[in-house]
């Protein structure tokens, strides 16, 4: 593990865009119940050619039950006094429900760990925008503004654990097989061009949303500078933070259903769209039009947790699908893993420790998502054509 | 004018005796008068000939030189021989001098300073000849969101609310600038029209109103209603896949068209609806548009009267305030706007105002596009971007910088014949393309000058395509506004700073 660079990058480095290659795994279960960090941490580091030890993380759904109505601001600080600049801004705008170090196998002889932090929080009552919103611009802030200061993840009954080593040393120091969770992602990385900052690592997230993404965006300048119109300031200049964004813009601004959302990311070719009936064509060319600008290009796959409404896993790759996804699910169906490798599935199958099959193991198809939701399963696998499944009427079509 | 204010020509013709045949064709045509045939041999006016190549690319004896007259003025580098040339015709006339094409100062060009990314081992390159790349654009004004809606008892039946504005296809970001009949021939409009439909990209038709015999290439044409309204009627703005209101022209910010009276034939009367032989000079603003507001109710009036069924835009030249314009534009209700920068070309415009009045293209299409952005208002309009794209290497770095179109005039006159000789308003032009004789108009072929415009669009558009394949870019979507891809090397940093842009290397 690298013991330095917590919460920003060193100067030198700061504006350049990082590239880089990754390993990324992620499961759901439909019924909702929580299992232990073992089989997500089991997917993850079997993917040991995708990471060169400069950056690893986890995103975890559903592990603060008792505290699911607060903000779970999961905080990376330099030191104490970057901390406590932090929470007394924080106690200055909103109510602070609980404060606690996240527990840490910090390895003996360390000088300057990071303060790895959590704390329950809700921002004070205001009228004039929704609690969400007031979330996302103090979450801006303090990354912009807090010297010595990120916030790792701001969602609500979920946290991201992440920093700059193995992605077996992440998992053992933030001790991620603690942890039950009914929705896991996961990524570990191979940075080209920075020597890593744990800030940096994935899952990247903002408010419920959080996305493990292997690729690179050559649409980046398109994506960023629609994103900017719309408020958003992407100060990390990654690649997964627009794809964080862009999600968050979509379905939580735009309200758009979650499978029309990932048409707008990754549309279909106008020579298929151009053979589909007319609503389907007259939709699909606006969404194109329309949202021209979202539109993601260059070779990515992702897994994307939402959790509001109702706590959702995506996997998408770019129309060319020029990075892996694959996905499984298990014999009861209950539950839908994703990972670039079927490696990650393998490694659960030979485990003796557990009694894991699947039921079937399938490629999804390019540019098209597999859509799962808590309490309605596989809704989307990610092999159907463009809108099938979905009974589309439009104003003015036929 | 006395001998001492005559001054040297510009070109030398040289007749080669021993090839020369006698056979005169030359004689026929050269339309500026500078070859005759005294009775024994060819001779030459070097005073009248503009260097048009026409003579020299007719004679069957190859025989013909035209050459730079070597015959020169003492040199002064600050009073050129450009500057002394126009001093000598002002005191020799008194008038305002005329020009033709676009401005032709050596002002350095700020797309050439521009070099474009390419993918290495992060990401893949993409062989367009292998792998679908697209260039599709929609033309008009989009919302800015969609507004679906699920049943709640039937969540897999989702209804789409919005409402689309017009919006038409096509499948390459081009547009042929506006030349009207009047400016350029009959053939010349008829091949570009013809190109443009084959295509499937746009042709603006000038503001000399649009002949019967074009309605039937309406889909692919924006026409124009400009201040003096030439030709404006219902068939007019019926038959068109756009309206563009012309405000003003790169070439000549600030002015109406030049349409001198040799060019206004019985043909050009008619489309035009002015009476033959007379100046066609529109009014330099629109007497009905003296502010933002009147804009807006001319383009609610053109909504109006086209039933909604076509998106209405706004073109302006590229001059100082541009971005605040553009926003108060879009704003006022324009579908489209189209940014003219100050290379744009013209076929008769004051040389003072070629020369120097606007601004170029690049600046102003990063201006317009950021602020845009600022007022959230640009993703929801259609930015077309013209003012010399020359070739496809303008046409992607416009777009790069945030252009949905580039729009290009010169290009496709070059590509029909048209050597550059910047003597449009004269009506003389020996290729038949800028005038309405039509001795001179029969010389230009349809056929071929439509098949080499397609030609010329097609490599462009090829061209595009590799460029987004080498970028790992596969929709030309993903490549507009996307400065991320473009570095500078000019001399000055402080153009990279408006354009966005970072020096090559960082």
């Amino acid at each position: 593990m690298h013991w330095e660079n917590y919460t920003s990058l060193p100067e030198k480095f700061r504006n350049q865009r990082v590239f880089d290659g990754c390993g990324i795994s992620g499961y759901i279960n439909i019924d909702g119940k929580r299992e232990s960090g073992k089989k997500i941490v089991d997917m993850l580091t079997i993917l040991n050619d995708r990471e060169n030890g400069l950056g690893a993380g986890f995103a975890a759904y559903g592990i603060y039950p008792e505290h699911d109505d607060c903000y779970a601001l999961h905080f990376l600080f330099d030191d104490e006094p970057a901390k406590l600049d932090v929470l007394d801004y924080l106690a200055d705008i909103g109510f602070i429900v609980q404060s606690e170090a996240i527990p840490t196998k910090t390895p003996p002889n360390i000088s300057s760990p990071p303060i790895t932090w959590r704390t329950f929080f809700h921002p004070q009552e205001n009228k004039n925008i929704t609690e969400d919103e007031q979330v996302f611009q103090i979450v801006m802030n303090i990354n912009q503004n807090f010297e010595g200061a990120f916030v790792m993840s701001s969602g609500r009954n979920m946290g991201v654990f992440k920093g700059n080593g193995w992605s077996h040393e992440i998992a053992e120091f933030y001790k991620i097989e603690e942890y039950k969770a009914n929705m896991w992602l996961a990524h570990s990385r191979f940075p080209t061009n920075t020597p890593g900052w744990w800030g940096g690592a994935h899952p990247f997230n903002l408010l419920n949303t959080s996305v493990v993404h292997n690729g690179e965006i050559t649409s980046y300048g398109t994506n960023m500078r629609y994103l900017e119109s719309f408020g958003y300031k992407c100060t990390l200049r990654t690649d997964t933070e627009v794809i964080a964004y862009l999600f968050d813009l979509l379905c939580r601004k735009h309200g758009i259903p979650i499978e029309i959302a990932t048409i707008a990311l990754a549309p279909p070719l106008f020579q298929d769209i151009d053979r589909l009936e007319d609503n389907y064509r007259i939709a699909l060319k606006n969404i194109r039009a329309t949202y021209r600008s979202a539109m993601l290009n260059g070779p990515f796959s992702v897994v994307v947790g939402i959790a509001d409404p109702v706590p959702t896993m995506i996997g998408l790759t770019d129309r060319k699908k020029l990075r892996p996804l694959v996905a499984g699910v298990s014999e009861d169906e209950n539950t839908i893993y994703m990972s670039s490798e079927e490696a990650s599935f393998k490694r659960l199958m030979l485990n003796p420790e557990i009694d894991f099959s699947l039921k079937e193991i399938w490629h999804p198809k390019s540019g098209t998502a597999i859509v799962v939701k808590m309490g309605q399963g596989l809704l989307r696998d990610g092999l159907e054509k463009p809108l099938e499944k979905i009974e589309l009427t439009v104003k003015g079509g036929s | 004018m006395s001998v001492s204010h005559s001054t040297a020509p510009y070109y030398h013709v040289t007749v080669d005796r021993e090839y020369c045949k006698k056979c005169k064709r030359c004689t026929n045509h050269c339309s500026y008068g500078a070859l005759s045939f005294n009775g024994e041999r060819i001779i030459a006016d070097d005073s009248k000939c503009v260097a048009c190549q026409r003579c020299v690319t007719m004679c069957p004896a190859s025989a013909i030189r035209v050459v730079k007259n070597e015959s020169y003025l003492p040199p002064h580098g600050n009073y050129t021989r450009r500057i002394r040339n126009a001093i000598w015709a002002q005191s020799g006339n008194g008038g305002v001098l005329l020009s033709a094409t676009g401005n032709d100062r050596e002002i350095r060009s700020i797309f050439d300073d521009l070099l474009l990314d390419a993918c290495q081992v992060t990401n893949p390159s993409i062989d367009p000849l292998r792998e679908t790349i697209e260039t599709k654009i929609f033309f008009g004004r989009k919302p800015s969101k969609i507004d679906f809606k699920r049943d709640s008892e039937n969540p897999k039946s989702i209804s789409l609310k919005t409402e689309f504005m017009p919006n038409f296809e096509i499948d390459m970001p081009i547009m042929v600038g506006h030349m009207s009949l009047g400016s350029i021939s009959y053939n010349a409009v008829t091949a570009i029209y013809q190109a443009c439909k084959e295509l499937n990209i746009l042709a603006g038709s000038g503001e000399g109103g649009l002949h019967p015999d074009f309605y039937e290439y309406g889909s692919n044409i924006i026409t124009e209603v400009a201040s003096g309204r030439f030709g404006v009627d219902i068939n007019y703005l019926h038959n068109a896949a756009g309206i563009e209101i012309k405000i003003g022209q790169g070439a000549k910010p600030g002015h109406g068209g030049h349409l001198p009276g040799e060019k206004v034939n019985s043909l050009i009367s008619q489309t035009r609806m002015i009476p033959k032989g007379s100046d066609a000079l529109s009014p330099y603003p629109h007497h009905d548009i003296y502010s933002i507001e009147d804009l807006a109710q001319l383009i609610a009036a053109l909504k109006e009267a086209t039933r909604y069924k076509v998106p209405i835009g706004v073109k302006i030249a590229a001059v100082h305030n541009s971005a605040p314009i553009a926003v108060g534009i879009v704003r006022g209700g324009a579908d489209f706007l189209t940014l003219d920068g100050f290379r744009g070309g013209t076929g008769a415009a004051p040389r003072i105002i070629r020369d120097h009045a606007g601004i170029p293209i690049e600046l102003a299409i990063a201006a317009v596009d950021e602020r845009l952005r600022q007022e959230n208002l640009r993703d929801e309009i259609t930015l077309v971007a013209g003012g010399s794209i020359r070739y496809s290497a303008d046409l992607i770095k416009a777009i790069a910088l945030g252009a949905d179109v580039a729009m290009c005039s010169m290009p496709v006159l070059i590509a029909m014949g048209c050597r550059v000789c910047q003597q449009c308003f004269r009506g003389l032009c020996s290729w038949g393309i800028a005038t309405q004789q039509e001795y001179l108009v029969k010389r230009l072929d349809i056929d071929v000058a439509r098949n080499r415009i397609i030609n010329l669009f097609h490599s462009w558009n090829e061209e595009l395509k590799e460029v987004l394949g080498a970028m790992g870019i596969d929709s030309v979507e993903s490549l507009r506004s996307n400065r991320d891809r473009l570095r500078y090397i000019g001399p000055n940093p402080k153009i990279a700073e408006i354009l966005g842009v970072k020096h090559a290397g960082e």
